[in-house]
């Protein structure tokens, strides 16, 4: 390409009024073995751009592991619910057993309560006779 | 949308994201982070993506975003520097030691300049999109992006003669 014509877009290029063209045909001139002796200073710059739009992200992007993890988040769910159903059953029916055997032993434990009070009322009808005892004995004393 | 989908989608421009992360965090770990954070961040915005026209230019504001408020936040102070070196097997050893070395200098005087006039000059020099895309994607009006660009370009040669009367390199 002619001097001239690269001098012109280089000026146009620092005011930021070339088209992408333009600077595409700047930064091949640039690339090549021969530049002007006194457009040599530019040469960095053009090379440094062409060069910084190698670079590459080379990372893997880790998106597997984030939608496996929500896949067996639900299979987990599943079974902690699963189990959860099956040994909360068992739980109940053990509570409602042990419940029903406590009002059992309750009754029980009521009637042996009664026959008890029963057997001690029959024990004070039979102290109200020792009052006919201390009458005697108080009417031997007042004799006296 | 399916994860082989998502991928031919995100594939062409991730490269870009991460140039871009990496033109304003400098360090390469903090850009291969802030690129997968974006990715991943996406990913997860994948059912509603066929609603944005330009999903490249939405990633571009983001990554924008996301890394401006990494420069911002208190992390900022931890970033480290870190320049690597560009291997090109194309060229001759002594070309590739002139070429490293205009390169770490470029790479320098880029460091140094302001943020928005960094972001300009990445997407229109190093990736070449067109005025309106950037004015898009910075949320700028043509003449400001225009303003910077110049800006940059300018400083970039200024710092670049500065070098070359010293005949350094």
């Amino acid at each position: 390409m002619e001097l001239g014509n690269v001098e012109k877009i280089l000026e146009k290029y620092f005011e930021a009024s070339t088209t992408v063209a333009e600077e595409r045909t700047l930064r091949e001139y640039f690339a090549q073995d021969s530049v002007a002796p006194h457009l040599e200073q530019y040469r960095p710059m053009f090379n440094y751009f062409s060069i910084a739009k190698e670079e590459k992200y080379t990372k893997q992007v880790p998106l597997k592991p984030r939608v496996n993890y929500y896949k067996w988040l639900s299979v987990a769910a599943a079974v902690v619910l699963t189990f959860g159903i099956y040994f909360g059953n068992q739980y109940q029916e053990r509570k409602q057993l042990e419940k029903d055997q406590a009002l059992l032993a309750y009754q029980e434990t009521k009637k042996a309560f009664e026959l008890l009070a029963e057997n001690f009322g029959r024990g004070t009808e039979k102290v109200a006779y020792l009052k006919e005892f201390e009458a005697a004995r108080e009417k031997i004393y007042n004799n006296n | 949308m399916k994860q082989a989908e998502f991928l031919n989608v995100v594939m062409p421009f991730k490269d870009k994201l991460y140039r871009m992360a990496k033109r304003l965090l400098v360090s390469r770990e903090e850009a291969e982070d802030a690129t997968q954070e974006i990715l991943l961040k996406l990913w997860s915005k994948n059912e509603s993506m066929g609603e944005y026209k330009n999903v490249e230019a939405f990633a571009m504001t983001m990554t924008k975003n996301f890394c401006l408020d990494r420069l911002k936040s208190k992390q900022a102070g931890n970033l480290k520097l870190v320049h690597s070196n560009y291997t090109d097997e194309n060229v001759s050893l002594q070309r590739q030691l002139e070429a490293e070395d205009s390169i770490s200098w470029m790479e320098r005087i880029m460091e140094d300049l302001p943020e928005q006039q960094k972001m300009v000059l990445q997407l229109r020099d190093v990736e070449q999109y067109e005025f309106e895309e950037i004015c898009e994607l910075l949320d700028m009006k043509p003449t400001a992006v225009r303003v910077a660009l110049s800006r940059a370009r300018k400083s970039v040669r200024e710092e670049l003669m500065k070098k070359h009367s010293y005949g350094i390199g």
